[in-house]
This record gives structure tokens, sequence and C-alpha cells, in this order.
């Protein structure tokens, strides 16, 4: 085993605890404003294990789409919405959090037990890959010339997508179909 | 360059699923519930990325893109449905809200 090959070993050991604890946190802290900075954090090292994979391209996207640009929305609006508290862990473990960790329990199992029984033997051996693989040209290739349909339908969602978010985010037109309470045509959206 | 195999980052893209459905299932606020279903996409793209580079071919990272854009879109719908209950001034905790009329 080569130097090279320790210093691999350390930063995944490392990218992967770093990517469970934050999960872990993402889902244990009370304050949303906390939720969502773990979660910088998660992106952040699944996008040095994707690194570690030679997938080059879809790291930087990670990084640029996921930690940048969907996180800053997710913060505006754990800010506009003041970050108000939950606290599932308030007055012991219910019967609640007992059948949440037994459903997640079975999913992990029944993932593992699924894969290993189906695939166990042939996983060992990893394909020899050269060191354009996952780069961007590589990646706009396939993209762009062999999965070009893909290319379209994301585009299609994406438009979609902005569409709703601008339906779901105007004011309510006065006299609309939809019956209004009163409060919504004053002061209240002076904020928006 | 060579590190940990497949089934080691499979192990990790399972317990990440299950670490977000756990959120999902446990949790009120619709905002930590959002945060969790990107912890369950997450574990799935680690996933398909592990296997495009066991397999040797694109088409896995292709995939992985794919579902980052589904995410982006599904966080702008779920976003905007939160702020558009947060406006009705509903309570945001789903045991709370059981009516589909606002």
């Amino acid at each position: 085993m080569s130097a090279e090959d320790v210093l691999v070993w350390i930063v995944w050991v490392a990218a992967a605890f770093a990517c469970l604890g934050s999960g872990i946190a993402v889902v244990s802290f009370s304050n949303p404003f906390y939720s969502a900075l773990s979660l910088i954090g998660n992106l952040g090292s699944l996008a040095v294990l994707y690194l570690l994979l030679s997938a080059e391209f879809v790291a930087a996207a990670q990084v640029l789409i996921y930690a940048g640009s969907v996180m800053v929305m997710f913060l505006f609006v754990i800010a506009y919405l003041g970050g108000r508290a939950d606290t599932p862990w308030a007055g012991g473990p219910s019967w609640q959090a007992f059948a949440a960790v037994l459903a997640a329990g079975a999913l992990l199992a029944e993932i593992v037990l699924a894969i290993g029984l189906k695939a166990g033997g042939r996983l060992a051996t990893q394909a020899d890959v050269s060191s354009a693989f996952g780069n961007p040209s590589v990646i706009g290739r396939v993209f762009l010339q062999d999965d070009l349909l893909a290319f379209e339908v994301i585009s299609i969602v994406l438009l979609v997508a902005a569409v709703g978010g601008v339906i779901l985010g105007t004011k309510p037109q006065a006299g609309g179909g939809i019956d209004e309470p009163a409060w919504t045509s004053s002061g209240s959206e002076e904020r928006m | 360059m060579s590190g940990p195999n497949l089934p080691a980052y499979l192990v990790i893209a399972g317990m990440l699923f299950a670490i977000g459905a756990f959120g999902v299932l446990i949790r009120r606020s619709p905002l930590i519930i959002l945060l969790s279903l990107e912890i369950m996409l997450n574990g799935a793209n680690l996933a398909l990325i592990a296997f495009s580079r066991h397999t040797g071919t694109e088409r896995g990272q292709i995939f992985a893109l794919a579902v980052m854009a589904v995410a982006a879109s599904e966080v702008v719908v779920g976003l905007g449905l939160i702020v558009a209950m947060a406006r009705r001034r509903l309570v945001l905790d789903v045991d709370r809200l059981t009516t589909l009329r606002g």
C-alpha cells in the first residue's frame, strides 16, 4: 500500500464521517437555521467523495448548485419565517420516534441486504478508467449527444418549476376565484 | 489512484438515505422535512456516481445531474408552498396541517 493510497483512505474516512455526522446534525438540530448550515457541510463532504470517485464535474456542480444557490434560498426562507423551532426530542422518546427509528433501520437493512444478496460477488472488481473520466468535456459530449432527450426534459422540468414558483409566490388577486381572508389584501403582504 | 471499493460507498449512501428517511418521519417542521429530503436525494446521487465509477461509464453521472435538477425544482416548489402557508398564517407543523382547504 503506497503513501498515496493511505492519503486517499484518510480523506475518504474523514469525508464519510463528516457526511454522516452532518446528516445526523441536520435531523437532530431543533433550530432550522443550524440544520441548513449542517446540510451545507453535508453537501461539501459529499463533493469530496465525488472527487474521490473521479466525478469532477458533478462535484463542481454540487458545490455551485446545491451549496451555493439552493442553500441560499433555504436560508432566505428560514430567515423570512423567523426560524421557528420544533422540538422533536422534548418530553422523552415517544412511540413516533420509536417507529421512525424502526422504519429507517428497516429501510437501511433492506437496501444493504438487497444489494448484498443480488450483487455481492461482483462489486469488488472495479473498472479501469482513463484520466479523462468524468471531466467536463466528456460529460458535455455524453449529455448533449447521447442523452440529449434527458437534457431537454430537464430543461422543461426546470421551466415548469420556475413558473410554479412564480404562481405560488404572487399575491392573490382581489376578487379572484379563491375566497381570501381579509388580511391577505392588507398590511401583511408588504413584507414580501 | 485507488481507494475504497464500491461496497464502502454503497454503505455510506444507504446510511444517508436512512438518515434522511428518519428525518422525514420524525420532524414536524416542513422546512426540516425538505432538508431531510435533500439528504435522501444525495444518498441516491452518491450511489449513482459510485456505480458510474464502478462500471466505467459516464451515464450514472448524467443521471446524478438530472437528480440534482429535479431536487432544485422540488426545493423551489416546496419553499413556495411553505411561504404560501406562512402567508396564510397557518401553523408550520405537518401534524396539524390536516385539511386540504387553507
